[in-house]
């Protein structure tokens, strides 16, 4: 699934909306992450985008790069996940790998399945620079 | 020696030393958590809005052109002797949906978004400003004519229903996953046409709205000339007596809700 933003009318300079409101939602929570250790900035943040969750990597990172101008994450990178989309049948119990299309159990072919990842939008990680105590003064 | 290495540290320098270590020393906080834009917190007030006056909400979402509205003019001719009903109507441009709601003598209030394809939760808010919804059982919010975007803004509804039209693909379901999984109910629209168009299999998109992991039911309407809608009301009134508690499946969600 990709957005190109020519085939796409919602996307304005390859940044969606819905991209930019994620994005705002995780300066937001990095900020609070930031000062609860009294990070002066962020270096790397990673997420996790599932296949299933409506959200577009590539319009994702881009948005973030608009979204980040003059927050504590404006030199930040982000980093971006994938994972695999992984399903459980409420029939036989069983756990196997799915696609975005063909959510069927891969063990009984059942259709009753719950998603166990590869929906979500999940912040995994912030490295920050966290301030170090000055060093005792030497003699 | 040098003034690099560190090894030249003295009492009038250490501070600008320890300030260098400090710039490379890093700390990484672990986190797990879902991120919740800004409009899933405007749409959990919407839906407390409903459940605190007993409305169901419904959002409609297809295609343009699959036939949301002359459906929604069909339910409302069938309905409204027994049940209040209100509409809030997406569009781009012009009030021509709400306009034909209110002939029906039903309240409709017309958002027009300009530019953007899909309704969030704050548009919905500010519609409800103009929407009193005592004494209402039922409000339908028929979303702006898209088969992406919609799907990723809850906007307080309980249940989502999703319009494929007799005119469109019946692999429909497999190309836009995210909206057809978000659907309580898929509706084969314009359904009386399937005489005439032999391209499309009803048990195909079956199939691929099977594929998709649920168990969501996919019924026929006729909204036109022979209106045939016994299956749709059958739903309505199925979930106008059901508790509301149930919201639908949303995106951040689907890891822990069970098929409805």
């Amino acid at each position: 699934m990709a957005f190109a933003s020519d085939q796409v009318p919602c996307v304005r300079r390859g940044v969606r909306v819905h991209e930019l409101s994620i994005c705002q939602a995780l300066i937001d929570e990095v900020a609070k992450i930031a000062a609860s250790v009294d990070a002066r900035t962020v270096g790397r943040i990673t997420l996790e985008v599932g296949p299933l969750s409506g959200v577009e990597p590539e319009l994702l990172a881009r948005a973030f790069e608009v979204a980040r101008t003059g927050t504590c994450a404006a030199e930040a990178e982000l980093s971006i996940a994938v994972p695999d989309i992984v399903v459980r049948c409420s029939d036989c119990d069983a756990t196997s790998p799915a696609q975005v299309n063909r959510l069927l159990c891969a063990s009984c072919g059942g259709y009753r399945t719950r998603v166990l990842e590869g929906d979500g939008l999940k912040l995994r990680a912030v490295e920050l620079d966290v301030p170090e105590a000055p060093p005792a003064a030497l003699h | 020696m040098c003034d690099t290495c560190g090894c030249t540290i003295t009492a009038g320098n250490a501070h600008l030393a320890g300030a260098d270590r400090a710039a490379r020393t890093g700390t990484t906080v672990e986190v797990l958590k879902d991120l919740l834009a800004a409009n899933d917190r405007v749409a959990e007030h919407n839906r407390a809005h409903f459940d605190e006056h007993g409305v169901l909400a419904i959002n409609l979402m297809s295609s343009p052109g699959a036939g949301k509205t002359t459906l929604l003019e069909a339910t409302i001719q069938a309905l409204s002797g027994r049940y209040r009903i209100a509409v809030i109507e997406g569009d781009l441009e012009t009030d021509n949906d709400a306009a034909r709601i209110r002939a029906q003598g039903v309240p409709a209030v017309q958002i027009t978004t300009g530019t953007a394809c899909h309704l969030d939760a704050h548009l919905v808010h500010r519609a409800l400003h103009d929407l009193p919804l005592a004494g209402l059982d039922l409000l339908f919010i028929e979303n702006v004519g898209n088969l992406v975007c919609p799907a990723s803004f809850d906007l307080g509804q309980h249940r989502n229903v999703v319009l494929l039209c007799a005119t469109e693909g019946d692999d429909k379901p497999a190309k836009y996953p995210v909206m057809f999984r978000a659907a309580d109910l898929v509706i084969l629209s314009k359904a009386d046409l399937l005489g005439v168009l032999e391209d499309f299999d009803p048990a195909r998109a079956e199939a691929a709205l099977r594929a998709l992991g649920r168990d969501t039911p996919i019924i026929r309407t006729a909204a036109r000339r022979a209106p045939a809608l016994a299956a749709w009301l059958a739903w309505l009134e199925q979930q106008l007596s059901a508790p509301r508690a149930l919201a639908p499946l949303r995106p951040l969600e689907r890891g822990v809700n069970t098929s409805v």
